[in-house]
C-alpha cells in the first residue's frame, strides 16, 4: 500500500516520463506525428488488399448499425490491438533501456512502465479519434457511444499496465522474454484475435468443440476487440458477460503485475 | 543525541559476481538454475546514525563499500540484512544528468530530471531561473537552454545536472565525489552552495577520497574497511586512523621494486629511523627522520655518489638528494658500510611513500646498483596538520582576526 501512495505521489514524474517518450518519438522525422496516423492507415490498406481482395474476407453486417465495411472493421480492431501490442513491446524494453537511470537515481520503477503505457495510450486515442471520424463519414453515428468507448479504453489501459509490469520485470531477469513474447506470442495472439477476420469465422470453426470455443473466448484480447467492435461498429452495448470479464480480468492482471513487480524490483539495480 | 536524519542498523550487503550470467532460459536449464558466481561481501553489519543538520563523511580505500553504502542510503540498492531509514526528502549527487534525454531541450530536461528527483512542476517553475542561472550564468550560455542537450559540451551537461540536483532543496543530500565538476569558477560556486546548505541546517553525507575536503566540511566521519565500519568519530581522529591503518597492510619488506646496475657494489637495505635513531614503523609529520642505507662492495669503489629519492605511491617524485650536489662524496668505499640521510623536520603530508636508492659512479651516468621504489614507509599525522598536496610548506597563519595568543611578533 505504501508503494501505491508512493506511485501516486510521483504522478508528475509519470507525466514527465510520458512527455519525454512522446516528445522524442518522432523527433527528427519530417512528418513527425503524422506517422502515428500513417502507420495504421498503411496497415489497414495492406490488410484490406490482402484479406479482402485476395482472400475475399467480408466485413460483418453491423447490428443494429447496418454498416458493412471490411476496412473500418479492420481499423477498429487493429487500433485496439496496436495499443496492446505497442504497450507490451515498449514495456519489455523500458527497464533495460533505462538501466542508467535505475542504477543512479531512486524513484518508483513502476513509473517507467506506466509512462510507456500512457504514451501508447496517446497514440491509441488519436487513432480512435480518426476511426470515429471515418465511422461518422460512413454514416455510423458513433457519437453517443464515445463514453462507452472511453470506458473500454480505461479498462484496456488497466489490462496492459498489468501485462507491462509482468513482462518488463521478467525481461530483466531473462532477456529471452522479449524474443519469446515480442516475436512469437504476440504474433500468435494477433491471429487468435478477430482483427483481420470476422469473429463469426472463429465461432463457426469451433462449433461443436466447446473446449476450443471456451479457450478462444477466454483470451482477453478477443474480449476487448469484440467489445470495441460492438460499441463502435455495431453501435450496441457489450454483453453483460463480456463487460464483467473486461472489468474483472484487467483488475486481476494489474494486481498480479503490481505484486510481482514489487517483489522483484528491489534487485533491478543489481541485475541490470 | 539529536534527532536522527539517517539510521543505519546492522546493514549487510552482498553482491554476486557472476562469471557467466543466466540471462537466458536455455542457460538456466543447462546449468540447472545454478550460475557460477563468487560472492562479495560489500558491507558487513554496519550501523551508524547521522543526526539532523550535520555533515557526515564516509572514507575508505577503493572497494571498502563506500559507494555501496551511499546507494543503500538512496534506496537504489536494498540491504540483504538490516535496515536503512532516512527522514525527509533525499537528493543524491551520484551521476549528474542521469536521465537527461539527448534529443530534448535543456528546459524539458530540467523539468524531467527535477521530477525524477522528486520535485513537482510548481516547485520546478519556482526554481527554474535559479537552476539555469546557477548552471550557465558565468559562461553566458543561458540562451542555449532551449536547444537539445546532445549539443551541449560535457561540461555544460554536467553543470546543468548538478544545478538541478543541488536546487532540489533536499532535507538530506548525498554526495559521491562530484565536487570536482566544471571549471574553477563553477567549483567555487558549488562549494559556496554546500556551505549554504550546511548553514541552513541540511543533513549532508559525503563519500570522498579527498581527506582535506572531509576534514573541512564534516562534523563526523566514518571509516569503512573491506565493508566493515572500523572507526567513527571526529574528522581528525578518523583521518588519523585511516592514514595509519590503511597502510599497515601494504608491502613493507625490501624485496620489491625494480633493480638494475652494473655491479661492483650493492644496496643491501634501508632502515627507517626516527630522530632518536630508533627503527620505527611510521614517521610523523614535523619530526626528525633518518634513512640509513646499507651497502656492500665487492671491491674498492672510488668517489661513489649516493642518490636517494622519495615518491608518492602513484609514482610522482616528491624530492631527491644526492651526495655529489651536497659535496659529500667520499674518496672511496669498500666492504660493508652505511650512509645516512637525515631530515631534521619531515614535511611530507600523512600517507605512504616509496624510497629509491642508487649508488652511482662520480659522473652519475653508470649506477653500480639502483633500487627503484625499494622501501615503503608511512607518515602519520602530526604538526603541521596539512593533509592536502604532497608536502607541507610549514607555513603559519597570522592576523588580527586570530586569537591574541596566536600572535607572533614579526
Amino acid at each position: 500500500m505504501s508503494k501505491l501512495s508512493e506511485i501516486s505521489a510521483s504522478r508528475e514524474l509519470i507525466v514527465n516520463l510520458t512527455l519525454r517518450e512522446l516528445r522524442s518519438r518522432y523527433k527528427r522525422s519530417v512528418l513527425g506525428w503524422a506517422w502515428s496516423m500513417l502507420n495504421p492507415l498503411a496497415t489497414v490498406a495492406i490488410y484490406t488488399v490482402v484479406f479482402k481482395y485476395f482472400f475475399k474476407a467480408q466485413g460483418p453486417v453491423g447490428h443494429p448499425s447496418g454498416l458493412k465495411n471490411f476496412s473500418i472493421y479492420l481499423f477498429v480492431g487493429l487500433t485496439a490491438w496496436n495499443f496492446f501490442n505497442a504497450s507490451t513491446v515498449n514495456a519489455m524494453g523500458t527497464l533495460v533501456g533505462n538501466a542508467g537511470l535505475i542504477k543512479k537515481v531512486y524513484f518508483p520503477r513502476e513509473n517507467l512502465v506506466l509512462a510507456t503505457v500512457a504514451s501508447s495510450a496517446a497514440s491509441f486515442l488519436i487513432e480512435l479519434g480518426v476511426a470515429c471520424v471515418i465511422l461518422l463519414l460512413l454514416g455510423n453515428n458513433v457519437l453517443p457511444w464515445i463514453p462507452v468507448m472511453l470506458l473500454l479504453v480505461v479498462l484496456e489501459m488497466i489490462f496492459v499496465t498489468g501485462v507491462g509490469l509482468l513482462v518488463s520485470v521478467a525481461n530483466v531477469y531473462f532477456r529471452d522474454v522479449q524474443y519469446l513474447v515480442g516475436s512469437i506470442l504476440l504474433q500468435v495472439l494477433f491471429y487468435l484475435t478477430p482483427i483481420v477476420y470476422n469473429v463469426k469465422l472463429a465461432y463457426d470453426a469451433t462449433a461443436g468443440h466447446a473446449i476450443l470455443r471456451r479457450l478462444y473466448t477466454a483470451n482477453p484480447t478477443v474480449q476487448f476487440i469484440e467489445a470495441f467492435h460492438r460499441v463502435m461498429y455495431d453501435l450496441r452495448w457489450p454483453t453483460l458477460s463480456n463487460f464483467a470479464y473486461l472489468v474483472f480480468v484487467p483488475i486481476a492482471t494489474l494486481v498480479l503485475g503490481l505484486w510481482v513487480f514489487n517483489r522483484f524490483d528491489g534487485g533491478l539495480a543489481e541485475e541490470l | 543525541m539529536a534527532e536522527p536524519a539517517i539510521i543505519v542498523d546492522d546493514v549487510s550487503k552482498r553482491f554476486r559476481l557472476y562469471h557467466e550470467r543466466n540471462q537466458s532460459l536455455k542457460s538456466m536449464v543447462m546449468r540447472r538454475g545454478r550460475a557460477k558466481y563468487t560472492e562479495l561481501q560489500a558491507l558487513e553489519k554496519v550501523s551508524f546514525e547521522v543526526p539532523k543538520g550535520t555533515t557526515f563523511g564516509i572514507i575508505g580505500h577503493n572497494g571498502s563499500g563506500k559507494s555501496t553504502m551511499l546507494k543503500l542510503l538512496t534506496r537504489i540498492l536494498r540491504p540483504d540484512h538490516g535496515t536503512v531509514t532516512t527522514y525527509g526528502k533525499v537528493s543524491a549527487l551520484l551521476e549528474l544528468g542521469a536521465g537527461f534525454h539527448p534529443e530534448l531541450s535543456g528546459r524539458d530536461n530540467v523539468y524531467l530530471n527535477g521530477s525524477i528527483l522528486g520535485l513537482s512542476k510548481k516547485e520546478i517553475d519556482r526554481r527554474y531561473d535559479e537552476i539555469v542561472a546557477f548552471a550557465f550564468a558565468d559562461s553566458g550560455q543561458e540562451d542555449r537552454i532551449d536547444t537539445p542537450v546532445k549539443n551541449y559540451s560535457s561540461g555544460m551537461y554536467v553543470k546543468l545536472g548538478f544545478s538541478v540536483a543541488i536546487n532540489v532543496d533536499p532535507d538530506l543530500l548525498l554526495i559521491d565525489e562530484v565536487l570536482t565538476v566544471g571549471d574553477e569558477a563553477f567549483q567555487r560556486k558549488c562549494a559556496e552552495k554546500f556551505l549554504d546548505l550546511k548553514d541552513s541546517g541540511k543533513t549532508i553525507v559525503i563519500v570522498s577520497h579527498s581527506l582535506g575536503m572531509v576534514r573541512d566540511l564534516c562534523d563526523q566521519v566514518a571509516l569503512l574497511d573491506h565493508g566493515k565500519l572500523t572507526a567513527i568519530g571526529t574528522p581528525d581522529e578518523v583521518i588519523h586512523e585511516y592514514v595509519s591503518g590503511v597502510e599497515s597492510n601494504l608491502r613493507r619488506d625490501g624485496e620489491h621494486g625494480t633493480r638494475w646496475g652494473e655491479g661492483g657494489a650493492r644496496i643491501m637495505s634501508v632502515e627507517v629511523l626516527n630522530a632518536g635513531f630508533q627503527p620505527v614503523d611510521r614517521l610523523e609529520v614535523g619530526q626528525g627522520a633518518v634513512f640509513r642505507v646499507h651497502y656492500d662492495c665487492d671491491h674498492q669503489i672510488k668517489r661513489p655518489v649516493f642518490k636517494i629519492e622519495f615518491h608518492t605511491p602513484n609514482g610522482a617524485t616528491v624530492a631527491a638528494g644526492n651526495t655529489r650536489y651536497h659535496d659529500r662524496v667520499p674518496d672511496m668505499i669498500e666492504g660493508h658500510g652505511a650512509i645516512e640521510y637525515r631530515i631534521p623536520k619531515l614535511l611530507l603530508v600523512p600517507g605512504h611513500y616509496d624510497l629509491s636508492v642508487t649508488l652511482f659512479d662520480y659522473e652519475m651516468l653508470h649506477p653500480h646498483d639502483s633500487r627503484h621504489r625499494f622501501t615503503r614507509f608511512d607518515v602519520g599525522a602530526g604538526f603541521p596538520p596539512d593533509v592536502d598536496g604532497v608536502v607541507s610548506l610549514d607555513g603559519e597563519f597570522h592576523g588580527a582576526a586570530l586569537p591574541p595568543q596566536l600572535w607572533v611578533k614579526p
